[in-house]
């Protein structure tokens, strides 16, 4: 530092403590991670923070992708999209009942813009954010639209990528089946003392 | 670039009319890659002199505020990540604030404090970047950059663990913040702060005595306040002309008042005051940081009845303005009691800005209007939403 002082009033002594600084980056890179903070991208890869996001996927629990889907087809992250990104038809049966599940359920990532609004609307927490974000593809419509089949993925993947936030979801979904269930007991001890007393 | 005829020149006589006095107008833009994006001047020269400077923007316009009036109030917060896209956080900001004014939503304390932290962290890393890009401008391509990126990288770092992304936060929301602070995330946070006057002291070292910047910047676009005041320039341009303007303390929205920070002021409106702003500007917003990472209360981080989807604030209007890291950034809704605003207005801080570009160009050397339109620090999608 005294020596900067001394350097002060010489004419070019800015340039030369500017050069300084990029002398201390230069030899520093080469020990100080602060100061070299790169890697070398595609086969070195910095780990991803629990809450990255890029698009979304529709998470079903068990082995079957077609069963275990939570999504019931409700179609509310469909109009809250901003994007307009999410389509959605819903399955029917024989008799053209419409199913509460999807028959069709597409997202064109090539318009989401990963904002998560779509897994924050969903009451049944079947849309949650993926953290994979290699979507490069040489064509444009086909390969960029994902369809249900390439959307689903197992709770074990969501665990895998965001263990906090998958564990918080499975307790409060544990909890809402404990309660479903007991108010399904009560009713139906409710409705056998109603029944009894009837006879 | 075509050769023009300036008026009184030639016909008359004045010049003789052999070509040399003739003026070169010059399309500059939108791919050049000192103009921050896609915006455009048509520049006049004499030699390398500007006689004219006819900004020509729209490059980037996406309808933003006619998309907005047809969607859901919760629809536009992403859009707003894509005005100012460094600064997501404070457009996300003065968003919430003013759907919050026009439904009388009340803000948990908590989420007040890292709405205010993560508010000053954007105003870090935009000034850091801005003094990058600024060099880069100058000639200084790379360097200066590189270290800026480099130190920005940390609190973007921050800003993807909170809010899972880089730039497009996405994270406020009407009466709140979207989701808690994930463990370890602020004792990550106050060692990028505890980092970040080191740094400081190194771009100074870098920057502030250099003779070729001194040279470059210092008598180069001067604005008088009058004339900053009169053509409503914000933010740091303003306080570098000497008008003692910040709206933390005008209008001392939030939280701000219960901070002690300074706020730095210039004197001679050059481009060197402008940067030099900023560099004060970050001390300060470390001294707001600290002080509200230390003070930062326990409670809900969102306020329990908002309506998330849906909502639809009582007829009225409302204007909300935050001191964005570019300048005054406002928000004016009018809701009909709908789902959608009847109107949605932005007032960016970038265009309003950008309006005293030839005023600062006129005299000056073409080299100089590339170093001029940095220290304004335009973002064309602010400018051309």
């Amino acid at each position: 530092m005294k020596l900067l002082k001394h350097i002060r009033f010489l004419p070019g002594s800015g340039i030369l403590k500017g050069m300084l600084v990029t002398a201390r980056n230069l030899i520093g890179s080469y020990y100080d991670p602060r100061r070299l903070r790169t890697v070398r991208y595609p086969e070195e890869r910095l780990p991803l923070p629990e809450n990255s996001r890029s698009v979304p996927f529709l998470v079903y629990d068990g082995d079957d992708a077609e069963t275990g889907l939570r999504c019931v087809a409700c179609h509310i992250c469909e109009t809250e999209c901003p994007a307009r990104a999410i389509h959605i038809v819903n399955a029917c049966d024989k008799r053209g009942k419409v199913l509460k599940r999807p028959h069709r359920f597409e997202i064109d990532i090539s318009a989401c813009m990963g904002c998560q609004i779509c897994s924050e609307v969903c009451p049944f927490d079947a849309i949650m954010m993926d953290n994979a974000y290699n979507h490069a593809a040489f064509e444009r419509f086909d390969s960029l639209t994902l369809t249900r089949e390439r959307l689903a993925k197992p709770n074990a993947y969501f665990h895998r990528i965001k263990p906090t936030e998958a564990a918080e979801i499975d307790s409060r979904l544990a909890a809402d089946r404990s309660r479903m269930e007991e108010r399904r007991r009560k009713k139906e001890a409710a409705n056998a003392t109603h029944n009894e007393s009837a006879r | 670039m075509r050769l023009v005829e300036p008026e009184g020149f030639g016909a008359n006589g004045v010049g003789g009319g052999d070509g040399d006095e003739r003026l070169l107008e010059l399309s500059m833009g939108p791919q050049h890659p000192s103009t921050h994006g896609v915006f455009r001047m048509n520049v006049v020269l004499d030699g390398e002199t500007v006689v004219r400077l006819q900004p020509v923007f729209g490059y980037l316009h996406r309808n933003h505020e006619k998309i907005a009036e047809s969607q859901s109030y919760l629809a536009s917060i992403p859009y707003t990540d894509r005005l100012d896209y460094f600064c997501s956080l404070s457009n996300n900001w003065a968003y919430v604030r003013a759907v919050e004014t026009l439904a009388g939503i009340p803000v948990p304390e908590r989420a007040e404090y890292i709405r205010v932290i993560l508010a000053e962290l954007t105003r870090l890393q935009n000034h850091t970047v801005f003094l990058g890009f600024l060099l880069g401008d100058m000639g200084g391509w790379g360097t200066a950059l590189m270290y800026a990126f480099r130190q920005r990288e940390e609190i973007l770092d921050l800003f993807e663990a909170l809010t899972g992304s880089r730039m497009m936060c996405n994270y406020m929301r009407f009466g709140g913040c979207r989701c808690e602070l994930p463990s370890g995330w602020m004792e990550q946070a106050r060692a990028v702060v505890a980092g970040y006057p080191a740094f400081l002291d190194e771009m100074e070292q870098l920057l502030v005595e250099n003779e070729i910047l001194v040279a470059r910047t210092q008598g180069v676009g001067v604005v008088s306040a009058e004339k900053a005041v009169n053509a409503g320039l914000t933010g740091p341009i303003l306080r570098a002309a000497g008008v003692d303007y910040d709206i933390r303390k005008v209008d001392r929205y939030g939280i701000y008042d219960r901070f002690s920070y300074r706020v730095p002021l210039g004197e001679h409106g050059d481009t060197y005051d402008r940067m030099m702003i900023r560099l004060l500007e970050m001390r300060e917003s470390l001294k707001i940081l600290q002080q509200a990472m230390a003070d930062l209360p326990e409670g809900p981080i969102l306020h329990s009845d908002v309506q998330v989807r849906n909502l639809c604030p009582p007829e009225g209007e409302a204007y909300c303005r935050v001191e964005a890291p570019k300048g005054e950034l406002g928000f004016y809704l009018i809701s009909d009691n709908t789902a959608r605003p009847y109107r949605y207005r932005i007032r960016p801080p970038s265009l309003i800005n950008l309006t005293l570009l030839e005023e600062m160009s006129l005299g000056m050397k073409i080299a100089d209007v590339m170093v001029i339109l940095g220290s304004i620090d335009i973002v064309l999608g602010e400018v051309d939403r």
